[in-house]
Parts: C-alpha cells; structure tokens; sequence
C-alpha cells in the first residue's frame, strides 16, 4: 500500500469534475496515471488519459497495478467489484456514504480476487517525490517532503496537518497511508503498520488514530515488537460519547474504542502518544536519535 | 475524511417500536403481538376495551423504556387509561413521550435474544442468538459469554438452514427451534432488504401456547443507505436536536450543539475532532462540533453564521487544513460572512494546505487578523479570550 512511481494507476470516474480535478493534479505530481473509465466515454481521451468502457479493457489494453474511485456510493459497490474482477491488486475507495452492506460485498470480493482495498472513505495515498493516489495535498510543499517518517492516519484532513508538523519540522515523509474513516476498512492501522515496518525506506512510523472501532489497539499489540520507533495520537478525547462526529468509526460504546483504552494500549507497547499535533515531530526527531543509539526507551522517555 | 459526494446531515435513524413492528417484521412473517398505537388516553382505554388484557408502552426511540416506567400493565380499560396519563408527556431519555403502543399482554414461557448486526472486524454479517433473552445483550455477553451464539453470514450469500441449526444446536429449545430457525432466516432477509445496522429482537418470546412472537424490535437504519430505503426513512426519527442543530441540517451540515464557549469551526471530522481536544487540553470547553469536510467545504459561509448563533460562544477557533477541501474556497466564505454578520467575539485563525498563500492573505488584507503558525497557538489564544 506504499504507492511507486511505476505504479500504473487507473482512475474510475475520471471524467467527474472530481476526477477531473485529481487526475490533473496526479499526472502534475508525477503519479503513473494510464488509463481512466467511464463506459459512455470509452475510445476518448480525457486530461490525456485514455478512456475506456471498463476497468478489465482498460488493464487489457494498457494494464494496471493500482485502480482509484471517484465514484458516487451507488454505484461504488459495482466499479470496486468489477475492479477486483478485473485483478487490479490495490484498489483506493475514496467514496464515503457507501452502504455497509456494500462496503462487505466490496470487501468479500477483494477477498475472493486477491485485491487489497485501502478505505473507503480515505484520502488516500502519497510517496512523497514520488506518486500520490486520492485528494491530498502532495503538490503543496509546506506539507509534502520526501523523507523517512511514515505516516498513518484515518483522517485526511488531520492527516495533512501531522505531515505539515513534520515537514515543518524537517521530517520528511516516506510514506503516507490514508487507511479511510469508515467502520469497515480493507487496511486497518495494523496492516498499514506492518508495511511501513518492512518498507526500507521507513525509519519512524506515527499514527494519527481515531476514537472507536479497535484498530488502534489491534496495532499496539503489533507495535510491542517493532524496533522502529512509533508515535501515536488519538483524536477524539473530547468526543462527548455516543455522539457521531462525523466518520462512522467514532462512535463510543462502553469503554471499547475509547481514547482511554486506546492511549492505554498503545502506551504500554512502547509507543509515546501525544496530547496534540505540533507534539508529534518533536517526539518522532527524539525518537529517531533514541532508536540510532539502540534504545525505544530512552524515546519514551525523552519525549 | 474521503471523496463525499453529498451533505452529511449527521442522522443515525432509529424507529420506534411500532413502525419497527408494523413496517418492518410483520411485512415481513415475523409474528408480532396484537397491538394499536394511540396519541391520547381515551384512545388507550379503547384499544384496551378491543384487545383485553395488555401492555401499554411508550414510543420513543430509545431503550430502558421500562426502567423510566414507560411500560405499564392494564387489566381493564380502566387501568389503561390510568397507565396512559402516566406515560403520555413522561420524558425519557431526550424525548418526550407523545405516542403509546397499547399490545396485548403475552403469556411468557421463555424469553430469547436474536439479532443480525454487522460484525466490523470481519466485515461481514453476523446473527446473534441467546437463551438469556429480556436483558442487556452486553450485560449477557459480559456474565454467560457461552449463552450467546454467532454466525458469520457469508454476504453474498444468506445463512443454510443447516448453518442455523448448527448455530441452534444444544440450546434445547425443543418445539420451538423450528420457529426461531424461520424467524432467524427472516430477519436476515430484512437486514439485507432493509440496509439494517441494527435489527435486534429482545425479548423473542415463547409463549404458554407454544407461538414464537416478537415482543420488541429495534431497527436502526444505515444512514448512508437512506438514498435507497426512501421508503421507511420517512418513518425514523433522527434523535432531538437544537433549533442551532436544526439549521445546521437544513443548510446540509453536522453541528452538535455543546455546553462550553469557544466555537469550532474547522474542516473534515478528524481535525474538528483534534481542534476540541486541544481547547480541552488547555482547559477550555469547545461550544460545538461543526465540521465543513468533503464538498461542504464551500459552506464555510452558512458555517460561520451557525457558530456565531450559539448564544454560549465566546470566542471562536477556526483551524482549516486543506487537503480536498481548499482553504482559499473556505476563507472567502469566511470573509463574505464575516461581512455580512461582523462578529462581536474575538477570532483565532490557523490555515494550512491547499491554497494556504491565498487564504491566509484574504483573512490578512479583509479581516485584518494575522493567522497563527501552529493551530495550538491559535487554540490557547481563543481558551484565554473565552475565560
């Protein structure tokens, strides 16, 4: 899910003024964009980019690894199915208000095809000097640098103010992983944790989370025996609870999900958890000089 | 905060009782009591003299009905009309009881618990069934976590009759398993026909006549499948909210009105969400949750007026981070309300991302107000003016 400069990218939807918009700034950025959808357009060009009837035509004709949906939530369910029919392997759903019941199907049929879904109902996907995958703000210096701090975050909005800290900071990023603000994601902070983890180019990693939903939690249990340092922070802890703020995931039932059991979790895996945003890079550079001379404690501990 | 192609109003849709009863399981083959839904008291005690015995229950979108005393016995007409005046008016939880269901009363041999929910780890359907019927699903899964049985529903399929009597299996229900495995199969069909969330039967009774009937229902709708289910949307409710959070929905916006004074206006439900905890951690009380994320950053001008309507503000953030939404696009609405409504309370501005130079030179050259680097500094700021 860390998106690569010859990553071929397929955008459904391309012709909306959304998909417009974004797929200019794609192309602008550098992102690998080779084909778009719409069947009513197919054999035209559009922000020349090839058009085609189909996601499978279109992997036919001029192939693709990563397909991205700038598709309206009814007819989200059949582009995504039909995009993991067509064996397109990382599929970013940015649509929010798709149906669950829908979202599960789309979830059923990545599964059954192989195909990793990241949201719905994210931001999406930027490698900083690299390629970007969605509708962040890549192309703005003053938030985006190439770098070696990876960065995970359900919330696109919060996400780009962390990355803006960072690069403030002189932190850049190697990765930002927009996993989405819906219940039902295809990549949990965990799987995105894990892959930053890997990733060679990562030597920090900070989660921006989410109250609800047990994701956090799931990824502290993994964090425990990480090496790379990680930061954390929560939104969400003056959530009144049972209220909806917004994204589906942030609904407190009982202490599962809270902020409490979530900065819990993380905190005893080793992770430091931040009161607020500016926090985080000052934690990240302490963490990063903690981790060169051997130890995530004396992170812990200096932050 | 991703792609959105339409306002976010903010509903979560419950239903009553009655409409969960009539709309939703009797269409459907669930069996149901008898019952007649009343808005007065001469009503209850006629229904009362139709039915005989019965229970008269308020209708209000929230649990615990019973433990407010919302749910009373009748004997006689008399007794009904008596239980009526009690309920009628009674407030629970945030509503006000305006409406009764007057049901025939039921012989009770047995009280079970059955559900179809998403299970959102797996994501996939899950039915739930329980032999502790009549009290808190949690309270059951907390104290006998063996009395409660699951089964993950493949969601392009729907549930065996052999997966549900496997799910059955050894719970010794005898003559009544051959009902509960329909109701089972019908409210699964009704969770996928219904964009359900929820659709929980509790208790699922057994009667001394050996019938299986539903004597509550909560359903509570997918607020984004609202578009498709045009049908029932028409009968949820949508919880009380403030004349503020009313407007709030007309002009397409999520607003929670909150009973502290500095007034949040800020973009996508993640920073919004940060921006009330760090007037918290310094130890202020936001005055709303308000967030103009997706296509609704363009309504930064209808915004600014709602945050202004609280009567409890006293100073105001606005914290904007632009990704999809473009700052520039949120600060000119800013300024054109900002005209138009001139604020009496001091506000703190922070901006970054997507058309940042634009917006933080509008709110400079129009406004007179220099931005704050960092959205802390801009928070403690509008904490202080608030105190």
């Amino acid at each position: 899910m860390i998106v690569r400069k010859n990553d071929r990218v397929i955008v459904l939807g391309i012709t909306g003024k959304q998909g417009t918009f974004w797929t200019e700034k794609m192309i602008g950025y550098g992102t690998n964009a080779v084909a778009g959808v719409n069947p009513k357009r197919a054999g035209e060009t559009h922000v020349g980019v090839p058009i085609f009837a189909t996601t499978a035509d279109a992997v036919a004709k001029v192939g693709g690894d990563v397909a991205v949906m700038f598709i309206p939530p009814p007819m989200a369910k059949d582009a995504a199915v039909s995009a993991a029919q067509a064996g397109i392997k990382l599929l970013v759903v940015l649509t929010e208000h798709i149906p669950a019941l829908d979202v599960m199907a789309m979830h059923a049929a990545a599964a059954k095809h192989g195909t990793r879904i990241v949201g719905p109902n994210t931001a999406g996907l930027v490698t900083p000097g690299e390629s970007f995958v969605g509708i962040m703000p890549a192309f703005v210096p003053s938030v985006f640098k190439p770098g070696r701090v990876g960065v995970i975050s359900r919330s696109g909005s919060l996400g780009t103010l962390v990355c803006l800290n960072l690069t403030r900071a002189g932190l850049g990023q190697s990765a930002f992983i927009g996993i989405g603000g819906d219940p039902m994601l295809g990549t949990t902070t965990r799987e995105a944790l894990e892959a930053l983890d890997r990733d060679s180019g990562t030597d920090a990693v900070v989660i921006v989370g989410e109250i609800g939903g047990a994701m956090e939690e799931s990824a502290a249990a993994y964090a425990r025996n990480m090496r790379k340092p990680m930061i954390a922070f929560i939104a969400g802890a003056a959530a009144p609870p049972g209220k909806k703020m917004g994204h589906a995931g942030a609904i407190v039932t009982g202490s599962a999900g809270s902020y409490a059991s979530k900065r819990k979790a993380l905190e005893a895996a080793g992770v430091v958890v931040v009161d607020t945003p500016s926090q985080i890079a000052t934690a990240v550079a302490a963490g990063l000089q903690a981790s060169r001379a051997g130890s995530k404690i004396a992170a812990r501990n200096s932050a | 905060m991703g792609l959105r192609f339409r306002g976010d109003d903010g509903t979560t849709m419950n239903f009553e009782e009655h409409v969960a009863k009539s709309l939703i399981l009797a269409p459907a083959g669930v069996p149901v009591p008898r019952g007649i839904l009343c808005i007065t008291v001469a009503e209850a005690a006629m229904a009362a003299a139709n039915i005989g015995p019965c229970v008269i229950k308020a209708q209000v979108a929230t649990g615990k009905r019973g433990k407010a005393g919302g749910i009373k016995l009748a004997g006689t007409p008399d007794e009904a009309r008596k239980a009526a005046e009690q309920i009628l008016g009674m407030r629970i939880g945030e509503y006000t009881v305006e409406r009764l269901l007057v049901e025939e009363q039921a012989d009770i041999d047995r009280e079970f618990y059955a559900a179809v929910l998403h299970d959102v780890a797996a994501r996939r359907p899950l039915v739930l069934f329980s032999t502790e019927g009549g009290m808190d699903i949690e309270d059951v899964a907390a104290a006998k976590p063996a009395a409660i049985r699951r089964l993950l529903v493949d969601i392009d399929g729907e549930p065996s009759a052999a997966d549900i009597a496997g799910m059955l299996k050894g719970l010794r229900l005898d003559a009544a398993e051959e009902q509960i495995a329909r109701i089972l199969a019908q409210l699964y069909d009704i969770y996928r026909a219904r964009d359900a969330e929820l659709l929980e039967i509790n208790p699922l009774a057994l009667l001394a006549d050996r019938r299986v009937v539903a004597l509550d229902c909560k359903f509570v709708l997918d607020d984004a499948a609202i578009y498709r289910q045009t049908e029932i949307g028409k009968d949820g409710a949508v919880g009380v909210m403030t004349a503020l959070e009313k407007r709030g929905v007309e002009a397409g916006l999520k607003l929670i009105q909150l009973d502290g004074n500095v007034g949040v206006l800020a973009n996508g439900a993640g920073l919004t969400m940060t921006t009330m905890d760090v007037i918290r951690h310094y130890g202020g009380k936001p005055a709303n949750f308000l967030e103009i994320g997706g296509e609704a950053y363009t309504k930064s001008e209808i915004a600014l007026d709602l945050v202004l309507s609280n009567p409890g503000v006293k100073s105001l953030v606005i914290n904007f981070c632009g990704a999809f939404a473009r700052t520039d696009v949120m600060a000119e609405g800013v300024v054109r309300a900002w005209h138009a409504l001139k604020p009496k309370i001091p506000v703190f501005f922070s901006i970054h991302g997507t058309g940042e130079n634009e917006a933080i030179a509008l709110v400079r050259n129009q406004l007179g107000i220099e931005p704050y680097d960092f959205m802390e500094d801009a928070i403690q700021a509008a904490v202080k003016a608030a105190q």
